[in-house]
């Protein structure tokens, strides 16, 4: 397959930029921090999203879904990057979803797949309990309990666990932390008995949240996929997670190095443009090819998910390793070549390296992917 | 896409037929390259099997037309073969500057004569081709080149220096940058012009690197007599076909380092150094400059065919190629130092059984020239803050 998007990828692109660059440029997002919104996010522009057809993009057909790939879900999210829109999307629409129609038994994907086509459902995956991004260490504990099971433990930097309908939430049934058999995916009720969310305002005035779950009880039809096999489908939807917040960086970063290149040209100092100093030709110069190369290497990773997700994983880490070591030198060179005016609140730049910094963390870090690459390859 | 899919069987079917097992093992020295050339010489029976076959087949040059005795392929199909080639490592069965360089020159910028003339000869493998276009003072201000062509009726009469042109002692013929206007501003008053290197006047002087070879000559030209009419496109105007050649002169260097060829940089240190109790390589430092290389060369790699299919699109910038130069000829630094840094004293032997004469340490020296040969980094990375993001100035 081209590594270039098709015609009907690049309409879907058109209109996605169109929606989100009206809608909701980055003056929206600083308009809901600085309103300290309840949701952080916009329902109406959700509706809107599901009347378009993205907020169900992954969903299959049958169940009122558009039933289109990662690359397609890539698009969005890049959009989504260039204007930091604090959106349901990626939860919802990308991890939920993908979660659901993978795992999930005939009755769980009826009761759920179609609430999230129409937009009237949120969901949250509910992963890291440490610092680090470390799937396999997870601790969160659950106990059989009569027909069903017990969850103890704690979640955190859970993205828009404080607005979902319906919880993901990852548990170890069996074994130790380390392991890979032994995981389970829950679906969970978050008004449930003994679960307690706390929300966290993130740096990057984006959703996350803090999830106690004390004894909190879930039948056995609320098992997504299998027990204590839980790690494939994870491992699964992380992976196309991880190729949307690859493409958002992509976006992100694009959109960072454009307003800087445009600074670069207006600016005068010493009575011409700063970007005649060849200083800072040559870093806006290397900041570009790191940026192409970095599309380009999420591109194949979207395509190669799209192909097969089982095999993936290694393009996976390549698009997500480099998407993030772009990000971080495209907002701080961003914030550099702006000068004084790039330390202000007034100035959009800011919160560019703010969310670049949160989707680093996401899904796992640069260097938590070069070290999945380097095992995957035995040294 | 059906007819791509009958092809790409029919290609591997073909290749596993036709490519013996020796040209699947990764080259491992410079006399697994074939050049061809009047004076070519095969290094081994099998090299000379797998040459022959896939000149006869075309394939030495799969996308050039046919009657340029290319392979008639599209970019699709041409896709295919590189893919399938790679697929079983088969090496090139044919490595000249006239595929990379003169050729695609020829293609858009020669007489329907000219091409006739030497496409084919490339293709075949007949003659060997180098290059004249850097001169003591003229290097990265390559324009201001002095060699000077001077007409006297049908014919100009070359007199200069050229220098660093590659295997210019092994070459047959040259495509060569003269001054044909000194009166002209200096892009203004350059041609290209191909002329035999046995002409009455050629001289050539290797010169000693610091990897112990001499891969470059300085080049002298003392009264040289060539037809008007090997001047390839309008007199005065050769800067135009000079930066087309460079385009593809650097994709080509961008391509050099051996991407995923042979053993995996993460094993090779591993033999080297060891590994704890986990299997992680013994050198935790050293561990994560591999990792991050290889996500690196992963995702070069993948630029490298994004390019390809945008050019296909009619959608890729015509200075991008210099972004891939710049990238790849530093990537390839890069492995090089890890390769060093993971052969510790052992890759320090350059005279000695064990270390194949210094093979290790003589590559590392070779690439250093990456990022200067073809144009340094510094100006590739001005060409794209001026041609791409249209940085003022200069």
């Amino acid at each position: 397959m081209a590594l270039v998007l098709t015609e009907e990828q690049s309409m879907l692109r058109d209109s996605a930029r169109g929606l989100i660059s009206d809608k909701a440029p980055v003056s929206h997002l600083r308009a809901l921090r600085d309103g300290k919104d309840a949701d952080g996010f916009s329902r109406e522009l959700w509706k809107t999203f599901a009347e378009m057809g993205f907020s169900g993009l992954l969903v299959p057909d049958q169940f009122g879904g558009s039933g289109l790939g990662c690359v397609e879900a890539g698009i969005v999210m890049e959009e989504i990057g260039r204007t930091l829109m604090p959106s349901p999307f990626l939860a919802t629409s990308v991890l939920a979803a993908s979660a659901l129609s993978r795992g999930g038994s005939v009755a769980q994907k009826a009761q759920h797949l179609p609430k999230i086509a129409d937009g009237s459902l949120l969901a949250a995956l509910a992963i890291d309990e440490g610092a680090k991004h470390r799937p396999l260490q997870t601790r969160l504990a659950a106990t059989r309990s009569g027909n069903g099971f017990k969850l103890s433990g704690d979640k955190a930097f859970v993205v828009d666990g404080h607005a979902a309908d319906l919880l993901i939430v990852a548990a170890r049934s069996a074994g130790s932390a380390g392991d890979k058999d032994g995981l389970t995916l829950f679906l969970v009720d978050p008004k449930a008995k003994g679960l307690a969310i706390e929300r966290t305002a993130m740096v990057d005035s984006h959703n996350a949240a803090r999830i106690v779950f004390d004894k909190v009880e879930v039948n056995a039809d609320s098992v997504l996929g299998e027990v204590d096999q839980g790690f494939a489908l994870l491992e699964s939807v992380l992976n196309i997670g991880r190729g949307a917040v690859a493409s958002e960086m992509v976006g992100l970063s694009e959109e960072v190095f454009g307003r800087t290149v445009t600074y670069l040209k207006e600016r005068k100092q010493f009575g011409k443009a700063i970007g005649e100093f060849q200083a800072l030709q040559h870093r806006a110069a290397q900041l570009y090819i790191d940026i192409e190369i970095t599309r380009a290497a999420v591109l194949k990773a979207l395509q190669a998910l799209d192909a097969d997700v089982g095999k993936a994983g290694t393009a996976v880490a390549v698009a997500k390793a480099r998407a993030g070591t772009t990000a971080t030198l495209a907002v701080q060179e961003g914030v550099q070549m702006h000068g004084g005016m790039g330390m202000t609140d007034q100035f959009d730049i800011g919160f560019f390296m703010k969310r670049a910094r949160v989707c680093q963390e996401l899904l796992g870090d640069s260097n938590f992917h070069a070290d999945q690459l380097a095992r995957g390859k035995g040294y | 896409m059906a007819d791509l899919e009958t092809f790409r069987s029919e290609t591997r079917a073909w290749l596993e037929q036709n490519c013996p097992p020796e040209m699947r093992k990764p080259m491992t020295s410079d006399g697994d390259t074939f050049w061809g050339g009047r004076n070519a010489t095969f290094s081994s029976e099998a090299q000379r099997v797998w040459f022959e076959r896939m000149r006869d087949k075309g394939w030495t040059v799969p996308h050039w037309p046919k009657e340029y005795g290319g392979g008639g392929l599209d970019a699709e199909e041409a896709k295919i073969v590189r893919q399938e080639m790679a697929a079983i490592g088969a090496r090139a069965p044919l490595t000249s500057f006239g595929i990379s360089m003169l050729g695609p020159a020829l293609l858009k910028y020669g007489t329907e004569e000219q091409k006739r003339e030497h496409l084919p000869k490339i293709t075949a493998g007949l003659i060997r081709w180098c290059q004249g276009y850097s001169e003591p003072n003229a290097g990265s201000d390559l324009a201001s080149l002095q060699t000077r062509a001077v007409s006297d009726g049908d014919d100009y009469i070359i007199n200069g220096q050229k220098i660093w042109t590659s295997y210019a002692n092994y070459a047959d013929w040259i495509f060569c940058l003269v001054r044909t206007d000194p009166a002209a501003k200096k892009h203004d008053g350059i041609s290209f012009i191909l002329f035999d290197m046995t002409s009455k006047g050629v001289s050539t002087k290797p010169i000693l690197l610091i990897s112990g070879y001499s891969p470059f000559c300085e080049t002298f030209f003392d009264n040289v007599r060539v037809p008007k009419s090997h001047v390839v496109g309008t007199v005065n105007r050769g800067w135009d076909v000079a930066k087309y050649l460079l385009q593809h002169e650097r994709a080509m260097i961008s391509g050099m380092g051996e991407r995923g060829v042979g053993r995996p940089l993460g094993q090779i240190a591993a033999d080297s150094i060891g590994t704890d109790a986990q299997g992680k390589l013994d050198d935790a430092q050293l561990r994560s400059q591999i990792a991050s290389f290889e996500v690196d060369e992963a995702a070069l790699a993948a630029a490298a065919e994004r390019a390809v299919d945008l050019a296909k699109a009619g959608q890729s910038h015509p200075a991008f190629s210099s972004a891939m130069k710049y990238y790849g000829t530093e990537l390839n630094k890069r492995r090089h130092e890890i390769l060093m840094s993971a052969g510790g004293i052992d890759a320090l032997e350059w005279e000695s059984e064990r270390s194949k004469g210094g093979a290790r340490p003589r590559a590392w020296l070779r690439t250093k020239a990456n990022s200067i040969e073809g144009g340094t980094s510094e100006v590739m990375l001005g060409i794209v803050a001026k041609r791409i993001l249209d940085l003022p100035g200069a």
